[in-house]
């Protein structure tokens, strides 16, 4: 590879079309290469496809209203479910564990590309990435048997202080929102740390000795320089992250209490994702049209995940045109 | 504005490598002094120690003194980003900032020092971009982004904002390397325009861009690959160019001239 | 000078280069808070490694230490009672996540080997879209379609190779990433010297292609592994747990790390809450051995 430029050759890269030739071999090769490449696709439609068919009949069955409705009563013959509240808990929970998140992982981002000594930092990239190691589940458990009377006092802080605002309003539940969401926020920052490292890594450094020259300080080299380059990589690391949020089992599940039948908009009381409605039902998939309920939301998540995700990938796309 | 530096037994390393050694010389307020030699000769680390942006690199340190108006660039009470701001450079290739317009581009070392009301912006860079001759380039399209211009003039735009924030010195580690011939006729103009208000040090390594823009004239060279870079000879560029007094200098100047 | 005079006066361009003296005090502070703030996120991301791994440790490992923990399963042990081991749960994750990587990692690697080799145009880019997709896919979602799939549409129980097939759509895109990103640096040359040799294109991808690139690979099924093995989200939906010890992926209930975990964590019973720490303990232990292995594996293959 001719690489004048220093860019990666993948595009103009190993076609080599010349090389191919009508023999056998190449005809199998090919194929099963082009073929597994198809499954991928289909897969994906399949998953549309299979959940979508499955979740019609209940949903047809359904008395009450799917998207605005609170209500979950799955039980034969009365079907009468709606995600509502499902959908405000996964997305505050998920949007809280950002907020939490995101600043941290930037931070951790910066220390590890432009901060810390040069020889330590793969080390400790290592071990931020060891936080992406762990099972969902051990999160769960220490989230539930640790952490919960850690976070218990400040809550009540926050309650005292800020009990007037909607979000804050004190109630008496254990496991809350607000548990869960510091539990996704851990989970999901080394996924944001990552890709933030290794955009802030591709500064060019002939930005950075741009800014340096010009009588900037480190960190007036990292908000000029490093920041912009790097700022459509971190929100479509936010974005991926915010998918994991979203889509996260059975840590929420294990923390976060289930109170059917109350509601509220507060950040401390209980309450269920749809995927801890999915988990929490398992138990229960017994007949088709009970299961298409829960397969129902489980859509939902499907089509939820898939919109964030493919707008992070359209964030980096862009950002791979930009710079090359 | 423009400031005399004085270099006095100047060396330089990377760890342990000593990359220049020895070095001492004055340069003169509202000159052009070239530094030219072979690669790998140390002209540029040379350079880079006149901003303390050798310091950038992990494990770059210098021994000696480099004063501005006799003031020891190195001394302890003294901030790089200080030096940075005083003594601006001009990189090899044009490295705008890629998410600034043209406009932001030039007014990034003033937004740096708290500058932020606007007449004030605008007028600096009007003044910068005009400077820099690329003003009835790009007067309609300011807030069009610094990466979209032709390489030729992004350099222009990066001297533009070199000499946004008024520095007393300006370094240009050459600055035309990456341009066509056009181009770097006008970079060369435009040198020749500023130098009434700068102090101005250009590494090249071309001889005839030397010899057309500098008035003195710094000749590096090593005895051998892994020695350290030392200063041969200096002086006016006419003399060194036509009656140099060393043989090395002699030799590299008709050797490039064939 | 530099300190940015405060004087109101807006019209003069402020002598920026003046001089040497230091930087405007609110420069040089906001520089210093921004070091320590960056350098205090990354402690702070520590924390919750440090404590984790301090929690489990500390309150699994007493089980470990005794060799029936690695030797017997939980059968006929109720939640009062001590003694038994995590046998029927170690064996039932590693069948499943053995099973899943014989099926996901042919796929996986074909599919690389479609986008670095073949691919080009819109299905191409549709393929690493989809992957893309998939790498953010929820496993709940997942599990529900393989349930959709396995026991609602063919009828079948929820069993063994159920989870497995799950587990193959989280593997998939993992392997095909770490694999994609080996054979883009197998040098073109090396292709091209192929060719010059009259060797046909699916033999130079199979025998010069795939072995410079064997340990990026590696690497990456042992890291997929080890995502794959800690997911419970499938187990919850398509393989009930059971304390007993079942080698068969397609008969009975089969039991798993993860769901050895759940069934102990609603139990308030002391010996419970050991098996619970000391199960959790095991699938750490076992996810940071692969990743270990997978990181030495990508440390040799850095050398290239």
């Amino acid at each position: 590879m001719t690489s004048i430029t220093g860019h990666s050759e993948a595009d103009a890269g190993p076609s080599g079309d010349m090389a191919a030739t009508g023999r056998v071999g190449d005809r199998i090769f090919s194929a099963l290469a082009t073929g597994s490449g198809v499954f991928v696709v289909t897969l994906i439609g399949l998953v549309a496809a299979f959940l979508l068919a499955q979740a019609v009949p209940s949903l047809m069955d359904n008395k009450a209203s799917f998207l605005t409705s609170r209500e979950w009563q799955v039980s034969a013959g009365d079907l009468r479910f709606g995600i509502a509240d499902l959908l405000w808990v996964t997305v505050i929970s998920s949007v809280i564990a950002m907020a939490i998140a995101v600043p941290v992982a930037i931070g951790v981002a910066l220390f590890l590309t432009q901060y810390a000594p040069r020889r330590l930092a793969r080390p400790f990239a290592s071990l931020i990435d060891l936080l992406a190691a762990v099972p969902s589940i051990v999160y769960g458990i220490w989230g539930y048997f640790v952490l919960r009377d850690f976070v218990q006092p400040v809550q009540s802080f926050v309650e005292s202080a800020l009990g007037w605002f909607p979000l804050f309003a004190p109630l008496t539940v254990s496991g809350t929102i607000f548990l869960a969401s510091i539990v996704l926020a851990i989970m999901i920052l080394p996924i944001i740390t990552a890709i933030s490292r290794e955009v802030f890594d591709q500064t060019p450094a002939a930005h950075k000795e741009a800014a340096l020259a010009l009588g900037a300080t480190r960190w007036e080299m990292v908000r000029t320089a490093v920041l912009p380059f790097g700022k459509p990589g971190v929100i479509s690391a936010s974005m991926l992250g915010l998918g994991r949020a979203l889509g996260e089992t059975i840590a929420v599940t294990l923390l976060l209490s289930v109170t059917r039948g109350t509601f509220s908009w507060s950040a401390f009381a209980g309450g269920e994702t749809f995927a801890s409605r999915i988990a929490n039902g398992s138990a229960e998939f017994d007949t088709p049209l009970k299961t298409g309920a829960y397969i129902a939301a489980g859509l939902v998540l499907f089509l939820l995940t898939f919109a964030v995700n493919a707008v992070a990938r359209i964030v980096i796309e862009r950002r791979k045109a930009f710079s090359e | 504005m423009a400031q005399r530096i004085d270099v006095k037994d100047l060396n330089v390393y990377y760890g342990s490598f000593k990359a220049v050694e020895d070095v001492s010389m004055s340069i003169e307020p509202r000159t052009v002094t070239a530094f030219i030699g072979p690669s790998g000769c140390g002209k540029s680390t040379f350079l880079r120690t006149l901003n303390r942006m050798h310091e950038v690199i992990a494990g770059g340190r210098v021994e000696g003194t480099v004063a501005l108006n006799g003031r020891d660039l190195y001394s302890k009470d003294i901030d790089p980003v200080a030096v940075r701001r005083t003594v601006g450079m001009v990189f090899q290739r044009p490295n705008p900032f890629p998410t600034m317009s043209i406009f932001d581009n030039v007014a990034a070392g003033l937004r740096l020092n708290g500058v932020k009301t606007k007449a004030v912006l605008a007028e600096a860079v009007e003044r910068s971009l005009k400077g820099a001759n690329l003003w009835n380039e790009v007067k309609d399209r300011l807030d069009k982004p610094g990466a979209g211009l032709s390489g030729g003039q992004q350099q222009r735009l990066c001297i533009a904002r070199a000499i946004a924030v008024e520095p007393q010195v300006l370094l240009m580690d050459e600055p035309c390397s990456a341009l066509d011939p056009i181009s770097t006729l006008a970079i060369e103009d435009l040198i020749d325009e500023i130098k009434q208000q700068y102090t101005i040090v250009i590494v090249t390594h071309n001889m005839q861009q030397a010899a057309r823009v500098s008035d003195r004239t710094a000749f590096f060279n090593l005895a051998a690959t892994g020695k350290p870079g030392r200063l041969i000879e200096m002086g006016d560029t006419a003399k060194i160019f036509s009656n140099p007094t060393e043989k090395a200098t002699e030799d590299y100047i008709s050797g490039r001239f064939g | 000078m530099s300190t940015v005079t405060s004087s109101t006066e807006p019209s003069a361009v402020p002598s920026v280069g003046g001089g040497l003296s230091g930087l405007s005090r609110g420069r040089s502070v906001t520089n210093s808070i921004m070091t320590v703030v960056v350098y205090a996120a990354f402690l702070l991301a520590l924390v919750p490694l440090a404590w984790i791994l301090w929690t489990v440790l500390s309150r699994g490992y007493g089980l470990l230490m005794d060799q029936n923990w690695w030797l017997t399963s939980q059968r006929g042990i109720t939640p009062r009672r001590v003694g038994g081991g995590a046998y029927h749960a170690i064996l039932g994750t590693l069948v499943q996540a053995a099973v899943c990587a014989l099926i996901a990692v042919p796929i996986a690697v074909f599919t690389a080997i479609y986008l670095v080799e073949y691919g080009r145009g819109k299905l191409a880019r549709a393929v690493s879209f989809m992957v893309d997709i998939l790498t953010g896919i929820p496993s709940i979602v997942a599990a529900l379609f393989i349930y959709a799939v396995w026991v609602t549409t063919f009828g079948f129980q929820r069993v063994g190779f159920a989870v497995s097939l799950a587990l193959v759509m989280l593997m998939i895109p993992v392997v095909v990433r770490s694999t994609e990103e080996m054979l883009k640096l197998v040098p073109n040359e090396l292709r091209e010297a192929s060719y010059a040799l009259g060797v046909p294109k699916w033999k130079t991808i199979a025998r010069i292609v795939i072995p410079t690139a064997l340990s990026g690979i590696i690497t990456g099924v042992l890291l997929g592994l080890a995502r794959v093995m800690g997911e419970t989200a499938p187990l919850l939906i398509l393989g009930p747990y059971s304390a007993s010890i079942n080698t068969s992926l397609v008969d009975g209930p089969m039991a798993a790390l993860p769901t050895m975990i759940k069934d102990n964590f609603g139990q308030a019973l002391q010996p419970a809450t050991d098996r619970l720490w000391a199960s959790a303990l095991t699938l750490i232990l076992l996810v940071l051995l692969l990743n270990g292995a997978g990181r030495v594996v990508a440390r040799f293959s850095a050398v290239r």
